[in-house]
């Protein structure tokens, strides 16, 4: 079973915050807009709407990782 | 008993890096000729490793990697590369590399022509900050020398990249070398190797080299001589703060840590050591006897870091000396991520707040939460080791804090700092 | 088919892809890390910029294609990719033909984002700043329609909407970063900065 996991590049990131809106079950904003992951894999559900995070992120901050659970 | 690769009878038994002749002539006296193998490549390369990893060296720029095992894995990622020496020492509680490289270039060059000679790497540059020139001035000589009197294979200069405190982190160096800009670059696996184009480049600090060219010429029995069994060798740690002879000192490894201090002839009772730099961690008095070696000081949430002990007098004060630690690293931001731009003023700002005894009710609660989003959330370790360090404030500080926050602070939080910090720069 | 319907579709449509086309270019403008709009999430405007400037592309290609088939005037396939080839209104066309390269290099750029460096695609997409006044200047210069009273209205309120977008951008770009650099920088020396009050970073609002 593959987890996918969300990773975020934090130099690429400008806390537009389009990411944190589609998943707010995954992803939480700090106060100062940019977003906190706990690199958790992300339940099967959120997986579709992780993708869209990915293509509407307007610098291309956010991607998704995926690794085989051992 | 020494190992191939070394031919001359060695002056000195006993491994150790401050106190061998600084000229070229006197250093082949002491160590030997340098002797890398042109033929039977493979043979002389597992013997040295071989050293390498018997020696149990360990990185001595902050990471504390095995240096056999980081060798490992550069010498499968290609030839042709460059190999760097770190003398960055961004840290302004830490002079070691300084003294090293004035005192004994050649053994960190040395060092340099062993590791590119296993990795087949093309040039050596070595990387002293703009504004020490009399450090780079001591390296070119020292070149000069070598190159006159063709002592040495690979091509070895001097590069000069910005004084920031993170412009010595390995990406940020590699990012400079390639592309004149000395800004962290986000490497959620640090397996793949840094490049500059095509070509590897690895990086070792300055430090390490010397030991490396040591243990190359001699054998690692001499270094497994000094230190611990579990942890062996001789590092070069620079104390600092309320001490009447600060300046780099060689100290076994596994010295406690007031053993240390006292060579530097303590003047007033220390309250706390600030031990592997600004990024490092106070240590309290009932540690003192933590034997300086990685292994002894994780047991107590510290690291051996860049070699920094900075010794904390009686009649200062923790939490302003920890406020002005945030605020410098704070300014030291390469400004590319959000939480480590915006977090670390935010912190110091509330340090500063708390050292001034005009904590708002909501402080201490605001700065714990502040500190648990920077940490990790940015390219590099800077914000973590900010974090880090404030930390072991609020812990080792326990007491202070908690008056502090009462709106009763000490009486010494107006004194100027006793811990060295660079003049400000212009932009 | 009947020659009238192509010269009517193709001037229609061509109408309807110049006004998307400038929505496209204010939802671009105003797409910015601040200033969020109070119930618009901004995922919703990043997602409506892509859909709309897909569309404008479709009606594009209807308006290329009936002015091409339509045989009241005469334009050859290749004007449509090579500029001021056409026979027809040579300039003016030749405009519409800028803008169709334009528009062609920012949407293969965008399928191919994932393939070249941010600073290459950032590059190519601010190409769309140079369709859109070519777009407009290509309706207005062929003059077909451009007489009438509604056409010239649309066109100011095209221009209108696109200066507010590009003036509101401005002025939200060079405030953040003067935030930014106020957020990073150098402070007083060090131990002078706990007796005075700190400077203190400008925090990004909501």
């Amino acid at each position: 079973m593959t987890a996918v996991r969300i990773s975020i590049d934090p130099v690429a990131c400008e806390a537009y915050g389009y990411c944190a809106e589609l998943l707010p079950e995954a992803i939480v904003l700090d106060e100062w807009g940019y977003p906190i992951v706990d690199g958790a894999p992300l339940p099967a559900d959120l997986v579709a709407l992780a993708r869209r995070a990915v293509r509407d992120c307007p610098k291309r901050a956010i991607t998704l990782t995926k690794k085989s659970a051992h | 008993m020494g190992n191939d690769v070394s031919q001359a009878p060695p002056r000195s038994a006993v491994h150790h890096l401050l106190g061998h002749p600084i000229d070229l002539a006197g250093h082949v006296d002491a160590h030997g000729p340098l002797v890398v193998a042109l033929g039977h490549h493979d043979q002389w390369q597992q013997a040295l490793t071989a050293s390498l990893e018997s020696s149990g060296l360990t990185g001595r720029g902050g990471g504390g990697f095995s240096s056999a095992a980081k060798l490992a894995m550069a010498s499968a990622h290609g030839h042709g590369g460059t190999l760097v020496v770190n003398a960055m020492e961004g840290e302004p509680a830490s002079d070691k590399d300084k003294v090293l490289l004035s005192r004994a270039p050649h053994l960190v060059l040395d060092g340099a022509q062993f590791l590119a000679a296993m990795c087949r790497a093309r040039r050596i540059m070595v990387c002293v900050p703009v504004g020490r020139d009399g450090i780079a001035a001591a390296v070119e000589h020292a070149i000069t020398e070598r190159s006159a009197a063709r002592y040495a294979r690979v091509s070895e200069l001097v590069v000069r990249p910005p004084d920031r405190f993170v412009a010595g982190e390995e990406s940020a160096l590699v990012s400079w070398i390639a592309a004149q800009r000395a800004l962290p670059v986000f490497r959620p696996d640090k397996g793949t190797p840094l490049r500059r184009g095509k070509r590897p480049v690895l990086l070792h600090n300055a430090e390490t080299l010397a030991h490396i060219a040591l243990i190359a010429r001699h054998g690692p029995e001499r270094f497994l001589a000094r230190g611990l069994v579990e942890e062996p060798g001789t590092s070069l740690v620079t104390l600092s703060g309320a001490v009447a002879q600060p300046g780099v000192v060689e100290v076994d490894r596994g010295t406690p840590l007031w053993e240390i201090v006292r060579r530097g002839t303590p003047v007033q009772p220390a309250q706390a050591l600030l031990v592997g730099g600004y990024g490092g961690n106070w240590v309290g008095p009932e540690h003192f006897d933590t034997p300086y070696a990685s292994i002894s000081l994780r047991t107590i949430g510290a690291s051996a870091g860049v070699g920094v002990i900075a010794v904390l007098g009686e009649r200062s004060c923790g939490v302003a000396e920890t406020a002005h630690i945030a605020r410098y690293l704070a300014g030291q931001s390469s400004g590319q991520c959000g939480p480590c731009v915006f977090g670390l003023p935010a912190i110091a700002d509330d340090l500063a707040l708390l050292a001034r005894g005009q904590a708002d009710r909501g402080l201490m609660a605001r700065l714990a939460r502040r500190l648990d989003e920077v940490n990790g959330r940015g390219a590099c370790r800077h914000p973590d080791g900010a974090v880090s360090l404030v930390r072991s404030a609020l812990a080792v500080f326990a007491p202070d804090v908690a008056a502090h926050d009462r709106g009763e602070p000490c009486a010494h939080w107006r004194k100027p700092s006793s811990l060295p910090f660079p003049r400000p720069m212009a932009r | 088919m009947n020659s009238t319907v192509f010269w009517y579709v193709t001037r229609a449509s061509g109408i309807v892809a110049l006004v998307l086309l400038t929505v496209t270019m204010v939802l671009g403008l105003t797409t910015t890390a601040r200033a969020r709009a109070r119930n618009w999430p901004g995922f919703a405007h990043q997602e409506l910029h892509r859909r709309i400037s897909m569309l404008s592309m479709v009606f594009l290609a209807i308006h290329i294609l009936t002015s091409v088939l339509d045989t009241y005037v005469h334009i050859g396939w290749a004007a449509i990719v090579v500029p001021f080839t056409s026979s027809y209104s040579r300039f003016w066309v030749g405009m519409g033909t800028v803008a169709v390269d334009l528009m062609a290099a920012v949407f293969v750029s965008s399928l191919l984002r994932s393939r070249m460096k941010p600073g290459t695609w950032r590059g190519i997409h601010w190409l769309a700043y140079g369709c859109w006044p070519v777009a407009l200047a290509h309706t207005f210069g062929l003059g077909t329609d451009a007489g009438e009273p509604w056409v010239i209205a649309l066109g100011a309120a095209c221009i209108l909407a696109v200066g507010a977008a590009l003036l509101w951008r401005v002025r939200v770009t060079t405030r953040r970063a003067a935030e930014l650099s106020l957020a990073s920088v150098e402070s007083p020396p060090v131990g002078r900065h706990l007796v005075t009050s700190s400077a203190k970073g400008v925090r990004r609002g909501q």
